[in-house]
């Protein structure tokens, strides 16, 4: 074990993979000699060269074409898009390209050694072009994986896990976490197995989902209702597509409510779509319905961010009036 | 830093360039007559690759012929026809090495049945049939074969342009004496992809060629509604590629063309593009009517410059061919698409459980508990889903 912060574990994931994988090449805005902006391909080009990690031109839908046709042609390509906010050009190549290639072909042609990774989401005074959470403009087409990761631990397990995959996945990076949190990471081989939620913490009352940076928003949550008496059982969904619904309607039979967390806008999110299926499953066990916690149907604002924001206090008022229900 | 501006020539009046400040010249080898322009430099051509270029010529004729003829019928969906631009795409893969990738836009199957796709193949496809490599999941004309090297079409324009520039990274990293090439519109060339994908490529020294066929319309829109500059050529040299203009409709010209540029791209691992200047005889597709925005002179102007005919005297003047030898290859095709035809429409469909294969790796529970679902209400209303009810 070691301790690092995020970057530094998805760092390193990287580098083990590239070593594992002579095939693997990394590539993105500033993601050469310079490292990325974020430092996240630190030291990559000078240990493996300039035709392993390099620098794009600055065009994310050439960016995501490019990853599409190299791994086409069966390599692992790892590109970064410098913000989820940016993804948007690519995203006719990422829709209609990546997630269908093998499909579209009866399986003669797939681009399952390609991965993104993009930084996403708010806390860093970023305004709404440095924030956004676009995960569920993902989650809805077909043949694409999505994964979050909560912590430096999950960073290492879930990248290492995604670059080996042998599907399209969208990683994305909770950025206000990169330095921010810090951890004990396993040397060597960690692989987190995708698809797969992980119940965080026991708890008897109610169940809090969520993924990405907003752990550590249900758990100060819980800590606070804890002091009420409520207990709660607090599940990092991890992948959203393909998303385990086992582990979570498991849960929820158990504590009778739920309440889903994310910071992207409340309607269309990917909440909607888990409380649509819980309900469907979990009928007769349920205490109280299905509670929201999201970013509001707005732009994400810059001056208003801790207003915006599905915070510990907007979760914890959330909480009682699931229990109180 | 390796900026244009910081070595450039200096002046110190105001002067403007314009679109023909440049001037591109159009390669032609073939004169109307099937005989070669006085000078001209052959491509390397013997009568065996001659003969395999004329047979893919006819066979794409009488494909096309004969499938708008079903469309029509109403026996398959939608169909589109390479008509008229067959020197440019059947000249051009003739110039490459079977191990070289093909990134088509969708009228090239010509290209396709050069690398030697089979009628039966072609026939599976548009019917959707059990047997298609594609398991019948896309229209008509959306071909794609792992063993010919020929990626499967995506009807979303250009969005191969960008693809292509990766797979020749690829065959670059790979150690392949390889490289790709990528087939688009001149309409397509107004996507983004198409500014992404060559500047990528000239800036990641990648070996592939970017083949526009320039057939003067996206569906009905002109050229001169689609761009102002000087072609498409003009923007290679921008890119800093090389770039060349030829008469599509010259298949001598279009092979010798792309001969050099292959050498080219292999020797200086960079990207070459060409622009081949032809005329889209047909309808965009079996859905579209041109009578509503081009004329029947401009249409029989155009006939005259009938590439495979110009190509065949050619062969006819190098006593590799004959009118009857050529006439018999028409019969005997028009007899084998229509035999195929009919085989490949009896065929069945893909079984249900394909529905749910090839979106990932492996089905996942959602998806298997979605098909187990569908099966059930299949099961209830049979005469509702015929293809599947009999087969679950």
């Amino acid at each position: 074990m070691a301790q690092m912060n995020m970057l530094q574990a998805i760092n390193e994931a990287l580098s083990s993979e590239m070593e594992a994988d002579q095939t693997m090449t990394v590539f993105g805005e500033d993601v050469g000699h310079f490292g990325g902006v974020f430092r996240a391909t630190s030291g990559l080009q000078e240990k493996f060269g300039r035709e392993r990690c390099f620098n794009t031109p600055l065009t994310e839908q050439g960016i995501a074409g490019f990853a599409n046709g190299l791994a086409s042609n069966g390599m692992t390509a790892v590109a970064e898009i410098q913000f989820a906010d940016y993804i948007f050009p690519a995203i006719d190549q990422i829709i209609n390209e990546s997630a269908k290639f093998r499909y579209r072909s009866g399986g003669e042609f797939d681009v399952g050694g390609l991965t993104f990774r993009t930084p996403y989401g708010g806390g860093i005074a970023g305004g709404h072009y440095h924030s956004q959470s676009p995960e569920a403009y993902f989650t809805q087409t077909a043949g694409l994986k999505v994964v979050v990761p909560r912590n430096p631990e999950q960073a290492k397990g879930l990248l290492i896990a995604s670059i080996r995959d042998k599907n399209p996945v969208i990683f994305f990076e909770p950025k206000r976490l990169y330095r921010a949190s810090v951890g004990e990471v396993p040397e060597g081989e960690h692989v987190i197995e995708l698809g797969k939620a992980e119940v965080v913490q026991q708890g008897t009352d109610i169940t809090l989902l969520g993924w990405g940076a907003q752990m550590e928003i249900l758990e100060q949550a819980a800590e606070k209702a804890a002091k009420k008496g409520i207990s709660c059982e607090i599940i990092d969904l991890r992948t959203l597509a393909p998303w385990d619904v086992d582990t979570v309607a498991e849960s929820v039979k158990k504590t009778g409510r739920l309440l889903i967390n994310h910071e992207a806008p409340l309607t269309g999110g990917f909440a909607g779509e888990i409380a649509a299926t819980i309900q469907q499953e979990c009928f007769l066990y349920l205490e109280s319905p299905i509670a929201r916690v999201c970013g509001l149907d707005t732009p994400y604002p810059l001056i208003h961010e801790k207003e915006y924001m599905p915070d510990a206090l907007k979760t914890y008022e959330a909480i009682l009036a699931s229990v109180n229900f | 830093m390796s900026n244009a501006t910081t070595h450039a020539e200096t002046v110190h009046r105001v002067s403007f360039l314009d679109k023909d400040s440049l001037a591109i010249p159009i390669l032609k080898v073939l004169q109307a007559d099937g005989t070669a322009y006085e000078n001209a430099v052959l491509p390397v051509i013997d009568e065996t690759l001659a003969k395999k270029i004329h047979d893919t010529c006819v066979f794409t004729r009488v494909l096309d012929e004969r499938m708008l003829g079903a469309q029509r019928q109403g026996r398959i969906s939608f169909y589109m026809t390479c008509t008229g631009e067959e020197a440019s795409i059947v000249g051009s893969t003739a110039a490459l090495d079977d191990g070289d990738v093909i990134l088509a836009q969708y009228r090239e199957h010509a290209a396709l049945r050069y690398r030697g796709f089979t009628t039966e193949q072609f026939m599976n496809q548009m019917f959707s049939n059990e047997k298609d490599l594609g398991k019948g999941r896309q229209m008509p004309i959306h071909y794609g074969s792992q063993a010919l090297n020929y990626q499967t079409i995506s009807s979303p324009l250009a969005t191969q342009i960008p693809q292509a520039t990766g797979v020749a990274y690829s065959l670059k990293r790979q150690g392949k004496r390889n490289i790709a090439i990528c087939y688009f519109g001149e309409g397509a060339a107004s996507e983004g992809d198409f500014h992404a994908g060559l500047n990528m490529a000239a800036v990641l020294n990648t070996p592939v060629i970017f083949f526009c066929r320039n057939n003067g319309y996206a569906i009905s829109t002109p050229t001169d509604e689609q761009f102002k500059g000087n072609g498409i050529a003009s923007r290679g040299v921008g890119y800093g590629m090389h770039t060349i203009r030829v008469d599509g409709n010259d298949m001598l010209a279009v092979l010798a063309a792309t001969q050099q540029a292959r050498a080219y791209a292999l020797e200086h691992n960079a990207p070459v593009l060409i622009e081949a200047m032809t005329y889209r005889l047909g309808a965009h597709s079996s859905s579209d009517d041109p009578s509503g925005y081009r004329s029947k002179e401009e249409e029989a102007k155009w006939q005259q410059h009938d590439p495979v005919k110009r190509f065949k005297l050619w062969m006819v003047n190098k006593g590799w061919m004959d009118e009857q030898t050529d006439s018999e290859l028409y019969v005997k095709y028009r007899e084998e698409v229509l035999a195929q035809l009919k085989v490949a429409e009896k065929v069945p469909t893909p079984h249900i459980d394909e529905i749910i294969s090839d979106v990932y790796d492996k089905p996942t529970p959602i998806l298997q508990k979605q098909l187990a679902e569908l099966k059930k209400h299949v099961k209830k209303y049979p005469e509702a889903y015929p293809k599947s009810a009999g087969r679950i």
